[in-house]
């Protein structure tokens, strides 16, 4: 643990560090192969929807003896349509037909009661309509674009329209890639996992305007200075909250596995576990992409500003002239100063961007922050 | 938000203890209220507690385009409801979802099947004339005499004293109420003869019914054994009464008036009614009546069945509006009604014309229902649901106290007391919920609450985070807490409003189940900002000037040198070179 917390100081001061605003055309790279593959998923395979969707009924029965296929048998007789069952922890069955109509599930019902020997008020039903189930969809495809575009509106006033944008590019690749991993894994979709992925909405730009805020701090006075480019500072943002967005994923993840582990444990399927699956799927493609995809597209998008063109400029320009200057001054001619570091790399070569030792620390840390002004 | 105000700041930083000690009065209070309210547990949906949900879409009929709007919902939620509680169903609650649905819910232990046919199908209304009538059997059951409708419109006191002179008749009878032509309203007064409330078997004794002796007769014996005295009996009837085909006769329960009718075939469809609505009939002293106008061929029969009915004797001179097998109001007529409007009036309230005049309506109502989904949880099943819920809610809760154990040691307390303290209250807010607004738990409501854990646990990460940067830049834990909450409140604010606006889009547009999940989670991350800053906060800096966690104890989670700070920067605890940053 305390390797850990180690960690997180280092990672705070710069002294280890990632290069992900660097490495980014290697990431996007990867985001891009894993959306198409998605993509492709979902034209291919298409998705598995539900019953809610498409209408029919489920039918779940309490603790009975007769077996799984024998029920399938009865309620492919008893409905004359296809039946999927499912044993279900608690020693019931759940049976799934589609294609019910809602006035013919309840003789479908008495029907299979009969069957399987079971009083027909303790067979518990959920019938859907095919309607209701296009319903929920255009609901769910409405909020998503009201939800979308409130976002973006508010990212852009709170912080920037860079930021909004980015925001709004690692939303869609998160809900690109659950949506193609439920295609490619064929997991059913039901209005929980609707649910779940609109929840992700929220918690995937909770984690990005988190680093987006240090981002925004850190920034603040960039032009100011000559030391560092956007993207260096960009990527100590990233690598300083690190461990909190470490700490936030594994958090959010540990309710949701357990939701997981009862929803399919124990109920065998149902609600729990089709939310949790979906939050499951989208809260990793959420830390990811906050991280990996937002944060570089930033850099990149203000990269592009005349301004921050000309930092970078001053900033090379300045590192070279101390390049081929004196000795002491060799720590900030470093190109990578993020680079990852051996564990027992001397501070000498670390070039730090908050080490007071080349810096006056008066300047440094107090830099964007509204307490350090306050003094 | 960034920069707060200098006198903000001391006071949160001087009084950290009266602001805890708020929140915990306020906690009590909510506890105790919760306690006084006698709801110590949050009311529990159908898929948690058993019983029978019922989506209805509403359609548009065919030319009828934009039928769909809150008022025809709101009169489709009034007949619904009758229906449902026609049925003796307590608790049932019916309710419109989104734009276009309406939601019965019936809880475990009434017979749901009854139920839906019920509510699924369109309801009936029809005008038939009155063959003969008796009082609802008060003679022989005095159970009978206590009003089954609360509604107190029927009653001739209430009648007699709105309108004394222009319309006896309302003094008189148990109705009370006449029809007349609807524009120009005549003088009742004369025609209409009172009906003896004080001789009941005289006017059920004459059954002038041209269909014959014995057809009378029968009509006659159904009429006396038709119960009208309790729920179940009324219902039955009703049942009975909705069933019977149009040309038929039948006998029905007028459970305002007390009254028990023997019905005509229908002379009216409730479908020719185009329009109804309760007016203040100021010119004529009436006081509230009812309106209504019909379609062509509805006047047209109107007309005829006023022009039948109005020379009758008593209870003859009566036609009965059914809805569903039960009487709504049964005015008598005072002339042939030829004009395709006609009124009702006598001794209503605001509240009983306005009834009526939904009802009538509902009639000309153009649109229909469809059952949309059907849920029907058995209750054993919703319990192992509930309890599978709260066992994934505890697990979480475990396996996220643990990690913060881990990482965070002595630090985590505050977070464990906060998130408790969260759960708490969102407990307690939820029980008071469902007698408040109908907030009902159901199983998505119980994963949005599970899923909110890791959102309230974030905000402390953040904060603990930040308080950690903080001393990593060598400060003492006080000015720590004090600098490191500007810059954490406003970080969990912003992401927080984030979630927050997820959760209220998600409440708004979406419909079903989406509802309940998203309501949670819209209350949890109203109450992560609520308990961070006036529990968290305040009791990270009274504790903050304990030694055990300022002097960084190495299990307090802030143990300098665990974090690796840089040499302090005020006082020299330890003596090292100031310029080297201190390797951990």
């Amino acid at each position: 643990m305390s390797k850990l917390g180690n960690l997180g100081a280092r990672l705070y001061r710069g002294e280890v560090g990632y290069d992900f605003v660097g490495k980014r055309m290697f990431w996007y790279g990867v985001s891009i192969l894993i959306t198409i593959t998605a993509i492709v998923g979902l034209a291919v395979r298409g998705l598995n929807m539900g019953i809610e969707f498409e209408g029919g009924a489920v039918f779940t029965t309490p603790k009975t003896s007769v077996s799984a296929s024998q029920a399938e048998d009865y309620a492919e007789e008893a409905a004359g349509h296809d039946a999927i069952v499912q044993g279900l922890g608690s020693g019931g069955l759940r049976i799934q037909v589609a294609g019910l109509d809602t006035n013919t599930s309840d003789q479908v019902k008495s029907e299979l009661a009969q069957d399987m020997n079971l009083d027909p008020e303790r067979i518990s039903a959920e019938l859907v309509g095919p309607s209701w189930g296009d319903q929920i969809a255009n609901k769910a495809w409405q909020g998503l674009g009201i939800f979308l575009v409130l976002v973006v509106i508010y990212l852009a006033i709170a912080f920037e329209w860079r930021m909004a944008l980015a925001a709004f590019v690692a939303l869609i690749h998160d809900i690109t890639i659950t949506v193609g991993i439920y295609a490619l894994v064929g997991f059913e979709v039901t209005p929980g996992t609707v649910i779940g992925l609109l929840t992700i909405l929220g918690y995937s730009l909770y984690d990005t305007v988190v680093v987006f805020d240090s981002l925004k701090e850190q920034t603040k006075e960039l032009t100011k200075q000559t030391r560092w480019t956007y993207s260096e500072v960009a990527n100590r943002s990233i690598n300083s909250t690190l461990v909190r967005s470490i700490n936030t994923t594994v958090v959010a993840l540990l309710p949701v596995a357990g939701l997981l582990f009862i929803g399919g444990g124990v109920l065998g399927a149902g609600m729990l576990n089709d939310i949790s699956l979906s939050l499951f799927v989208g809260l990793a493609a959420g830390a990811y992409s906050s991280i990996f995809i937002a944060t570089p597209l930033v850099a990149d998008l203000k990269e592009r500003e005349p301004q921050m063109k000309a930092l970078k400029k001053r900033v090379l320009a300045k590192r070279a002239s101390a390049a081929s200057q004196s000795e002491p001054q060799e720590a900030e001619a470093v190109d990578e100063p993020y680079d990852e570091e051996p564990e027992d790399a001397t501070p000498a070569v670390v070039g730090p961007p908050r080490s007071q030792r080349s810096q006056p620390s008066s300047r440094n840390r107090g830099r964007g922050r509204p307490s350090g002004k306050r003094r | 938000m960034a920069a707060p105000k200098k006198g903000r700041k001391q006071s949160a930083q001087g009084r950290p203890g009266r602001t805890l000690a708020l929140m915990l009065i306020a906690i009590v209070a909510l506890t105790g209220g919760m306690f006084a309210s006698g709801h110590t547990t949050p009311r529990l949906g159908i898929d948690l507690a058993g019983g029978t949900s019922i989506t209805l879409e509403a359609q548009n009929e065919p030319g009828q385009k934009n039928a769909i709007n809150p008022t025809n919902m709101k009169t489709a939620v009034g007949i619904m409801e009758r229906r449902v509680n026609g049925l003796g169903v307590s608790e049932a609650e019916v309710q419109t979802q989104g734009d276009k649905n309406i939601i019965v819910n019936i809880p475990k232990g009434t017979n749901s099947a009854q139920a839906r046919e019920q509510v699924g199908t369109t309801a009936k209304l029809y005008f038939r004339p009155v063959l003969t009538g008796a009082p609802t059997g008060s003679a022989t059951d005095p159970g009978a005499s206590p009003s089954p409708s609360p509604s107190g419109n029927s009653a001739s006191p209430s009648a007699s004293g709105k309108s004394p002179s222009p319309t006896p008749s309302a003094t008189a009878t148990t109705q009370g109420r006449a029809v007349t032509e609807g524009l120009a309203a005549k003088d009742s007064a004369k025609k209409a003869d009172p009906t003896p409330s004080s001789t009941p078997s005289d006017s059920a004794s004459p059954p002038a019914d041209p269909s014959g002796e014995a057809a009378a007769a029968d009509v006659q014996k159904q009429l006396d054994a038709l119960d009208c005295s309790t729920a179940k009996g009324r219902a039955a009837a009703s049942e009975k009464a909705a069933q019977a085909e149009d040309s038929e006769t039948i006998v029905a329960c007028d459970p305002e008036s007390q009254y028990k009718y023997a019905l005509g075939p229908v002379a009216v469809n409730g479908e020719r009614v185009d329009d109804a609505s309760a007016v203040f009939a100021t010119t004529t002293g009436e006081g509230w009546i009812v309106q209504m106008e019909f379609d062509d061929k509805g006047g047209d029969q109107f007309a005829e069945v006023t022009g039948r009915l109005v020379g009758q004797a008593p209870p003859q001179n009566q036609f009965a509006i059914v809805l569903d097998g039960e009487i709504v109001s049964a005015p008598s007529v005072n002339s042939a009604i030829t004009g395709g409007s006609a009124q009702i009036s006598g001794g209503f309230t605001q509240q009983s014309a306005e009834d009526l005049a939904n009802v009538l309506s509902y009639g000309a109502l153009p649109i229909t229902f469809k059952e949309a989904s059907v849920t029907t949880v058995d209750a054993a099943l919703g319990g192992d649901q509930l309890e599978a819920g709260l066992i994934a809610g505890a697990i979480g809760l475990a396996l996220v106290i643990i990690y913060l154990l881990l990482y965070y040691r002595g630090l985590s307390l505050i977070a464990i007391a906060s998130l408790l303290v969260s759960a708490v209250m969102t407990y307690v807010i939820m029980s008071l919920l469902g007698p408040a607004i109908g907030f009902a738990l159901n199983l998505p409501a119980v994963c949005g609450a599970i899923v909110a854990i890791g959102i309230t646990a974030d905000s402390f990460i953040v904060f603990f985070e930040r308080i950690r940067d903080e001393v990593r830049e060598g400060r003492t834990l006080r000015p720590a807490v004090e600098r490191g909450w500007p810059r954490a409140r406003r970080t969990i604010l912003v992401s927080d409003f984030v979630s927050f606006l997820a959760a209220a889009v998600l409440f708004i547009v979406t419909v079903g189940k989406v509802q309940g999940f998203a309501f949670t989670l819209g209350l949890t991350t109203v109450l992560d900002v609520v308990v961070v800053f006036f529990f968290t906060k305040p009791l990270m800096t009274i504790l903050a000037r304990k030694k055990f966690f300022a002097n960084g104890h190495s299990w307090s989670g802030l143990d300098p040198k665990r974090l690796g700070a840089k040499p302090p920067l005020r006082r020299s605890r330890r003596v090292s070179a100031p310029v080297d940053p201190k390797e951990a």
